[in-house]
């Protein structure tokens, strides 16, 4: 019962999401308030019937419903509970139906809270948001049904990808879900305003909270997956360039071009349809992300084509929704007319060099990764794009920008002068030139690429410090004034300062860790030591156990510096009962310099020694601190006065705010 | 996203991904620098039944036969060249994940160049066109900054109600 209620929950939703696509669409265009407010009930009812969709799916998983194809083939009974919700997610079918639960609270979320959007513009948003529901649940009833059942059901399930038990890579799906589908909020307030014709700075207030959360939540997912990567892989690589990485990186890169460009369209009402394209991009991008991932073109275009009602579908989709977009995007654009006048060197035109960079690197991200596809498909040679390529073109992209990244935020709207700004970054080049001499001298024979990468890091913090410094007038009046204005600093302005600290600091991480990794790979004996990094492993042997749905060797280290004890470490090699595959699960102590890690492998039967992998990486953990501080630098964005009382900000009666700044 | 995802569609096709077992003690050099270079070219070449992973992350049979191999020819004299050559020559280009300058790449080694190259020229004519505007336009406006135009009625009734709440 519990399957077929799901199944027609979500038919439901399919209907509801077909009227709720047109009639406040065509309402909005005839000037008609009732079929306009339409749109907000057929928002909640959407919602609430995926939720029970979902609620269903997630009730079989936890009751271990066999009679459901689904659940078959990614449960088992004795799979712990967290895994049988996760496994809720981590199959095609499922990930679907969390991609239009997602999508549906937000549109509920526009219905719920959104009084403060104008009507016209309110409906047709919600009415984009149906449509692109309305796709997804024709590709899911059609092609994807999570809720099929078996005619015979089996005693026990197949149980899910053991990679796939761990509670990174639990929470990783939902997170970067919330991210992808949020900048469908950003397209659809892109395609509204396309429709209307208007695009303003309150236009750009409304979209921005909605880009920021999911730019919040997709920076998130990508480090939880890169932080997975890290533990659970064994040998302490945390990015690829796999495709299902670059997937959800490239609508990071456009998201965050986003965001830049947004802030000028708000500010200085310029830089129109560049933002209303980036928008739509941004967008396309994670419809790509999802399809790519989810639809197997992946692992071969053969594949993809031997299933060919999905893949017929997801291109058919894709067509519609980007062709369409695009198209609709070349009719109207050319009617937004920009106000705002700029000087090369400026604000606005730093801002632009940040979205060129982004959008290049973005376009260039995605040209590898659909290359070998696209070289296959038209017949021609087979060629693998992996790691070098894409470091060779990224790099090169990064450098000027991040150099620029220190100059950009002190720079004058309108015009600036660049003299003054780089005169006033005299300590960032100080304490570019100081960290790339100290960390020259710690490892001469390092590649120079980690020297230049802690340089930039160094010139980008010292120089983001400088802009605030600047802005509270530190030293240039008493002290007593500058924290008065350090406390009156907006917080979207706290959102830019610690957003671009956190960029560093994860560069000098990502620099550190990428440049001067130290590996030992040996059989070892219980009480024999190896020196990695000027740190002792001694082995102390391994013992059986057993897990939940696994038996387990663990290994231990006893690690000491200079004779003094500094940590216990046990990895762990995890065999799944019921699929008989073997995970990894390292052992990591982390310091302030860098991450000690240990991996125990097979024992060879006739020493008795076992295979162990020790590593040294350095300043892993300032990779994932940055990016928290990312992230916390959004949601401190995020909350902002100008985003919680939505119109432009004004001086608010005396009393009512008193933190009240002008922004 | 992540490896994890790569490893349902790894089901489907040929191998898993089973981390950890890659590069074994016993295959590892005597001497560390001939072993330091065998890493390097290692990381270049592509375990060719895996999805995207090089041979030196990878525990296929195939990658370690291959990483055997490349340390044999580097103890046997070998360039790094060579020794890449030798490989390229028996399983084509497609082991490199570094992709050859050749005409079936010249789009994607070009690609990053020519997509730069159109936003620096986009960049440059929308701040040329700019400039024209500005210089057509009396005392310096815009020539094609229209005025606003007058709120409709329902927006008339909209902003009262904001500022009404404003005052409260």
């Amino acid at each position: 019962m519990t399957a077929e209620i799901g199944h027609f929950a979500l038919i439901l939703a399919l209907m509801i999401a077909a009227v709720q696509s047109v009639v406040p669409l065509v309402g909005a265009h005839r000037d008609n308030a009732e079929w306009m407010a339409i749109a907000r009930p057929a928002a909640l009812t959407q919602f609430g019937l995926v939720a029970i969709s979902f609620g269903c799916l997630t009730q079989l998983y936890l009751s271990s419903d066999f009679s459901v194809l689904n659940v078959i083939q990614n449960s088992h009974t004795t799979k712990p509970m967290i895994y049988k919700i996760a496994g809720v997610w981590a199959n095609h079918e499922g990930s679907l139906l969390l991609w239009v639960l997602i999508l549906a609270l937000f549109g509920s979320a526009v219905a719920a809270f959104g009084a403060n959007l104008p009507p016209a513009l309110k409906a047709r948003v919600l009415s984009v948001q149906a449509m692109i529901a309305v796709g997804f649940y024709l590709f899911m009833l059609l092609t994807s049904n999570p809720f099929e059942r078996v005619e015979v059901p089996p005693i026990n399930g197949q149980d899910l990808n053991p990679l796939l038990q761990d509670f990174g890579l639990a929470i990783h799906p939902p997170m970067l879900y919330l991210g992808y589908v949020g900048f469908s909020m950003a397209f659809s307030f892109a395609i509204a305003a396309l429709i209307e014709g208007r695009v303003d700075a309150a236009w750009a207030r409304w979209v921005r909270p909605w880009t920021l959360a999911a730019w919040c939540f997709l920076t998130g997912g990508i480090v939880l997956g890169s932080w997975w990567a890290y533990y659970e892989l064994g040998w302490g690589g945390w990015w690829f360039w796999d495709p299902v990485e670059n997937a959800s990186f490239m609508p990071w890169l456009a998201g965050t071009a986003l965001l830049h460009s947004s802030t000028v369209v708000e500010k200085r009402d310029t830089l129109k349809g560049w933002t209303i394209l980036l928008a739509i991009i941004t967008f396309s991008l994670s419809l790509l992300g999802t399809f790519l991932v989810r639809s197997g073109v992946l692992t071969s275009v053969h594949t993809f084509a031997s299933d060919p009602a999905r893949g017929v579908f997801i291109l058919a989709l894709l067509i519609v929704v980007i062709g369409g977009s695009l198209a609709l995007y070349a009719w109207r654009a050319p009617s937004l007319v920009s106000t705002g006048v700029f000087q090369p060197i400026s604000r606005e035109g730093a801002l632009l060099l940040n979205n060129l960079i982004m959008a290049t690197a973005a376009a260039a991200v995605l040209l590898g990764t659909l290359y070998p596809l696209m070289l296959d498909a038209v017949g021609g040679d087979k060629v693998s794009v992996g790691p070098p390529f894409f470091n060779s073109v990224f790099i090169p992209l990064m450098l000027p920008m991040i150099a620029a990244m220190a100059i950009g935020p002190m720079l004058a709207w309108k015009r600036a002068d660049l003299k003054p700004v780089l005169a006033r970054l005299w300590a960032a080049m100080i304490a570019a030139v100081l960290a790339m001499l100290a960390v020259w001298a710690w490892a001469t024979d390092g590649p120079v690429m980690g020297v230049i990468g802690v340089g930039l890091a160094a010139w980008l913090f010292v120089g983001t410090l400088v802009e605030l410094a600047g802005r509270i007038r530190l030293f240039k009046v008493p002290a007593r004034e500058s924290l008065r204005r350090l406390a009156r600093t907006p917080r979207a302005s706290w959102g830019m300062t610690l957003g671009h600290l956190g960029l560093a600091i994860t560069i000098a991480g990502m620099s550190g860790a990428g440049a001067w990794q130290t590996e030992s790979v040996q059989a070892m004996k219980p009480g024999e030591t190896v020196t990695v990094a000027g740190y002792d492993f001694t082995f102390d042997g391994a013992k059986d156990g057993q897990g939940p749905n696994y038996s387990i060797v663990r290994g231990t280290f006893l690690v000491t510096k200079n004779g003094q004890p500094v940590a216990t470490l046990d990895p762990e090699k995890r065999v799944y009962t019921v699929t008989k595959r073997p995970t990894t699960e390292a052992a990591i102590h982390s310091t302030f310099w860098g991450d000690l890690y240990a991996v125990v492998g097979d024992k060879d039967k006739a020493t008795g020694a076992y295979v162990t992998r020790i590593y040294f990486n350095p300043l892993v953990a300032w990779m994932w601190g940055g990016v928290l501080v990312m992230v916390g630098a959004g949601i401190t964005s995020l909350t902002d006065r100008r985003h919680r009382i939505g119109a432009p900000a004004g001086r608010r009666v005396a009393g009512t705010a008193p933190e009240t700044v002008k922004t | 996203m992540s490896r994890g995802v790569a490893c349902i569609l790894l089901v489907v096709a040929v191998t898993w991904l089973s981390p950890a077992l890659a590069v074994n003690p016993d295959e590892v050099l005597s001497d560390p620098a001939l072993e330091e270079r065998a890493r390097d070219i290692s990381k270049g070449l592509r375990c060719l039944v895996c999805q995207n992973q090089s041979i030196d992350d990878s525990d296929a049979d195939l990658a370690k036969d291959l990483r055997v191999l490349v340390r044999e020819r580097l103890s046997a004299g070998d360039s790094n060249d060579a020794v890449i050559q030798f490989v390229v020559a028996r399983y084509g280009d497609f082991v490199l994940l570094k992709p050859p300058f050749k005409p079936a790449t010249l789009a994607l080694w070009l690609g990053p160049v020519g997509i730069a190259g159109v936003g620096l020229l986009a960049v440059f004519f929308f701040f040329r066109r700019r400039r024209l505007e500005v210089s057509a336009g009396p005392h310096g406006a815009p020539t094609s900054a229209k005025p606003p135009e007058p709120l409709s009625d329902d927006e008339k009734r909209r902003m009262e109600d904001l500022l009404k709440d404003d005052k409260t």
